[in-house]
């Protein structure tokens, strides 16, 4: 742990003469840690640089790329960040250019954690840390081996414990409509729990990750009902790969098949079945 | 220079003590993040927890008392509303007993806030009657 945290500390270094910011993880008050940007102007401060927990970084970077349009920053993120930034900048929310990837490698506890498939970066020409296989997720292939009947009852299950407190939509990266379905009286009704209609407010939530969630589990750790959103997300995933060839944040300039269907030369070059 | 920081705070709606991370950018409030580790909320919030920041800057928030005057509501100082309140507070008790008058305290307040209300119910106005918002 202590060799990746110099290493790190050493990258950041590194980047700091072609940067304004670094943005990372800093230790703060009872040794909780949150996303902070690193100035070149206070190298000292990295002394507060942790690697751990994994936080909602891509959507930090667009909050400051929005307020800064043309500035050059840095960022240490792992595999799921990584791809978070990708598809960001697919869907324009972000600046690839003006961005310097810090690639940190997650360990085998962290990918378990995370029961991740892809805890490693491959866009980071800077990386920290020795980059280890996927892990298996046993939770997505239980569920996935179901009848249809029992994951009805699973999810449905699953879903009466929602307070809709909306966490999952706020902490993802790859929500960032200005105006959002959950948030219409049509689809989601306010003012009662449990929700009347549970699955209404996943099953939305579900149909709009397709092609875009990039499996950082952000969402199931911040659930404070502990449902494993992710698992319907990464399910639907293995579809997309099988149907549109696609993987989020994999290529740089594969289009996303959502964009895809606007323009009709792409959708015939990517072999989609038509 | 650009300025992003997180500052950890506790949720000001309710007595759970949920933590939450402040996010401040260029010295403006722009945002709440979970804060993961926290023993009580462990990076989760409520729906009122992830908009804590929201008020904070609104158009409508109150920023001076408002004392209404022939229906309509006026913009007072702070020595004229608490004149106000005292004077009424004073007029009810003195015509209707100390036991006309309730006061609820709220989970916002820190401890010592809500001690000073249950001695201002006790030792000044003379009453019992002292509850808390949580109980409505």
């Amino acid at each position: 742990m202590t060799d990746r945290l110099t290493s790190l500390h050493e990258a950041i270094e590194q980047v700091f003469p072609q940067v304004e910011g670094v943005l990372a993880l800093k230790r703060g008050p009872a040794g909780i840690a949150a996303p902070y940007l690193f100035s070149p102007e206070h190298p000292e401060e990295l002394e507060l640089l942790v690697l751990w927990p994994k936080e909602p970084v891509p959507d930090t970077l667009k909050i400051i790329q929005r307020a800064h349009t043309d500035s050059k920053l840095a960022i240490v993120c792992r595999g799921c960040e990584e791809r978070g930034i990708v598809e960001m900048f697919k869907h324009s929310q972000l600046k690839w250019d003006n961005i310097t990837l810090i690639g940190l490698e997650c360990t085998q506890e962290e990918a378990e954690f995370c029961r991740c498939a892809k805890p490693f970066t491959i866009h980071a020409t800077n990386t920290v840390g020795d980059s280890i296989q996927g892990v298996p997720d046993p939770l997505t292939d239980k569920i996935a081996a179901m009848s249809l009947e029992e994951k009805r009852a699973f999810w449905m299950e699953e879903f009466e414990h929602c307070i809709k407190c909306y966490g999952c939509r706020n902490i993802c990266p790859q929500c960032f409509c200005n105006i959002c379905t959950l948030e219409d009286e049509k689809w989601v009704e306010t003012g009662r729990l449990p929700l009347p209609n549970p699955s209404m407010y996943h099953m939305i939530r579900a149909m709009h990750m397709t092609a875009k969630c990039v499996a950082c589990r952000e969402c199931e750790e911040t659930c404070p009902a502990g449902i494993p959103m992710a698992v319907q997300f990464r399910l639907i995933a293995r579809d997309v790969q099988e149907m549109f060839f696609y993987e989020t944040g994999a290529k740089l300039d594969q289009k996303p098949p959502q964009l895809l269907v606007l323009e009709e030369g792409e959708y015939q070059r990517t072999g989609l079945p038509h | 220079m650009i300025e992003y920081k997180n500052i950890l705070t506790t949720c000001p709606y309710c007595g759970t003590g949920c933590a939450l991370h402040l996010q401040v950018l260029d010295g403006a409030l722009v945002g709440v993040l979970p804060a993961k580790g926290h023993p009580i909320s462990q990076g989760s919030l409520c729906i009122k927890g992830w908009n804590a920041h929201a008020f904070v800057n609104h158009k409508d928030r109150l920023r001076t008392p408002y004392i209404r005057k022939n229906g309509e509501l006026v913009e007072a100082t702070w020595e004229e509303a608490l004149t106000l309140v005292a004077e009424k507070l004073g007029a009810i008790k003195a015509e209707s007993g100390p036991d006309s008058i309730g006061i609820l305290t709220s989970a916002k307040c820190t401890n010592e806030e809500n001690y000073l209300l249950q001695k201002l119910a006790r030792a000044v106005i003379g009453t019992n009657n002292i509850d808390h918002c949580a109980r409505l």
